[in-house]
């Protein structure tokens, strides 16, 4: 997806501890901030971010309004068996945006 | 009117950031950062612009318009390396500078027969993203074009000439007082080397012209309209002051 | 132009847009953190909170959470919690960890609206309870600069 970037090891060792980096598009207005028309800008965040390997969760974030935009995350996990890292954000206005990625484990 | 000078000097306290050797004095904002957001900015699974240089590969590679084209079918991979360190430049056929944003939409319009992409959109932000980023680590080097020199030196008149209803210069600033605080933070040399840059105040990628425009209307100046001449000029200037320096690619700045 | 900050009038000149009661407080932290740890013993240790000191600008402020857990079924970390004392609300993020993370080590940016303290808290699978806190001074803040 072209407005997801992901940096996971393509390759990794089986129980090996891999680093997964994840940034997502997206403007995590707060819903305190009065716009140019004097209006308060309604909220639009992303509530949470999970991720899984081949389905199982590994990963699990609340996210707040104090999240920056283009909320980056980066979290840990411990290579299993080759298969698809996924991820998943879910937010305010249905916005509900998942991306994959392999990574092969010997 | 000089009371207001006066005035001014608290302002401006009299601390210079720390400056890095350099044999001719030049400093890019990146220099001025704190070492947190120079990691951010070094590190591409963290900068929150390479994000946008994803998303212009993308669009780079999609085919689009009435021709049915991508920009990747007629400029090979590797092709742009070094382009964004010779822009603003007098395209082929034409008679008027452009810069990158201006010429991605030429090429929109006269080659992919699409539609121009509006100025800061994210589409066009990304593309140019994309282009600048092939040339990050090339220093700058505006072409020789005489045509470009009554332009170039319309650019530096604009940025010595006090305006606005501070009545200050881009100089007065940028070359007199870069280095001071102003309000906290550094008054940097203003060199382009990192546009389109991730700005932490706007929390999202944003174009020169977008920093040019918060510039004036900070000294309370009225900024020229869209697709004005004095745009390009600017830049024109600007990055023959900043020639020889590198372009950092993408840049985060607070 | 309207909502273009002056910036020769400094950050103190920004206009808040709530009632100070309403923001967060020491109060509102210390109710928040309570609502995570309940009763239980909070501990000073173990947890290691990277923040920069000094931050030119509170949109984006990088963040780690370290906590130091072998991470094995016996001795694991299964939450980390993050608090503020002076934004608009009082949580920063809350994340559910499990041995096979590996490592208990989460990077995110976060937004400041002030010069404020930030507190991590660490739960562990046995139920324990550690923290460590930073104080981070805002340059520019969040929250209350309006957009340009």
């Amino acid at each position: 997806m072209a407005n997801v970037m992901v940096n996971a090891p393509k390759t990794a060792r089986k129980g090996e501890v891999v680093q997964i980096k994840a940034i997502v598009l997206h403007p995590m207005e707060t819903g305190y901030r009065v716009g140019t028309n004097g209006q308060m800008i309604p909220r639009n965040i992303i509530e949470r971010f999970t991720a899984t390997w081949n389905g199982e969760e590994i990963f699990d974030m609340k996210f707040s309004p104090a999240i920056a935009a283009n909320p980056f995350v980066t979290f840990f996990a411990t290579a299993s068996e080759s298969g698809k890292i996924g991820l998943r954000w879910k937010g305010d206005n249905d916005f509900d945006v998942e991306h994959s990625v392999d990574i092969a484990v010997e | 009117m000089r009371s207001w000078l006066a005035a001014l000097v608290p302002v401006f306290a009299a601390t210079f950031a720390l400056a890095q050797p350099a044999t001719d004095g030049r400093r890019t904002g990146y220099q001025d950062m704190s070492p947190a957001l120079q990691q951010m900015e070094d590190d591409d699974s963290a900068n929150p612009g390479m994000l946008f240089v994803q998303m212009g590969e993308a669009l780079w590679r999609q085919k689009t318009g009435g021709a049915d084209k991508a920009c990747a079918d007629c400029h090979a991979d590797g092709s742009m390396k070094g382009v964004a360190a010779r822009y603003p430049a007098i395209p082929a056929k034409g008679d008027k500078p452009v810069d990158i944003e201006g010429r991605i939409n030429l090429c929109r319009t006269g080659q992919q027969k699409a539609e121009a992409l509006r100025p800061e959109s994210e589409d066009l932000l990304a593309l140019t993203a994309y282009v600048v980023q092939q040339s990050r680590g090339e220093p700058i080097a505006p072409p020789d074009d005489p045509r470009l020199a009554p332009m170039r030196a319309d650019g530096e008149k604009i940025f010595k000439q006090r305006q606005g209803q501070l009545n200050l210069s881009c100089a007065n600033c940028h070359d007199d007082n870069a280095g001071k605080k102003l309000a906290g933070a550094t008054i940097p040399q203003a060199h382009p080397t990192a546009y389109p840059v991730y700005r932490l105040e706007w929390q999202t990628l944003g174009s020169l012209k977008r920093r040019l425009r918060g510039c004036l209307i900070g000294i309370r100046a009225e900024p020229y309209e869209v697709g004005a001449p004095q745009w390009v000029s600017l830049e024109l200037y600007l990055m023959s002051r900043a020639r020889g320096m590198r372009l950092e690619g993408v840049g985060v700045r607070p | 132009m309207s909502g273009r900050r002056d910036f020769l009038a400094g950050a103190a000149a920004s206009v808040v847009l709530l009632p100070a009661a309403a923001w967060a407080s020491p109060d509102s932290l210390a109710l928040a953190i309570r609502e995570v740890v309940g009763d239980k013993e909070l501990r000073e240790g173990k947890v290691k909170l990277d923040i920069p000191p000094l931050v030119e600008n509170g949109n984006t402020v990088p963040l780690t959470v370290s906590v130091d857990s072998p991470m094995t079924d016996a001795d694991f970390v299964k939450a980390i919690h993050v608090f503020n004392e002076k934004n608009p609300q009082p949580h920063v993020f809350s994340a559910t960890l499990k041995p096979r993370n590996g490592k208990a080590m989460i990077s995110t940016r976060i937004k400041l609206a002030d010069a404020q303290k930030v507190v991590a808290v660490a739960e562990t699978g046995a139920g324990e309870f550690w923290t460590a806190s930073a104080n981070v001074i805002v340059t520019i803040a969040a929250c209350i600069e309006e957009p340009s």
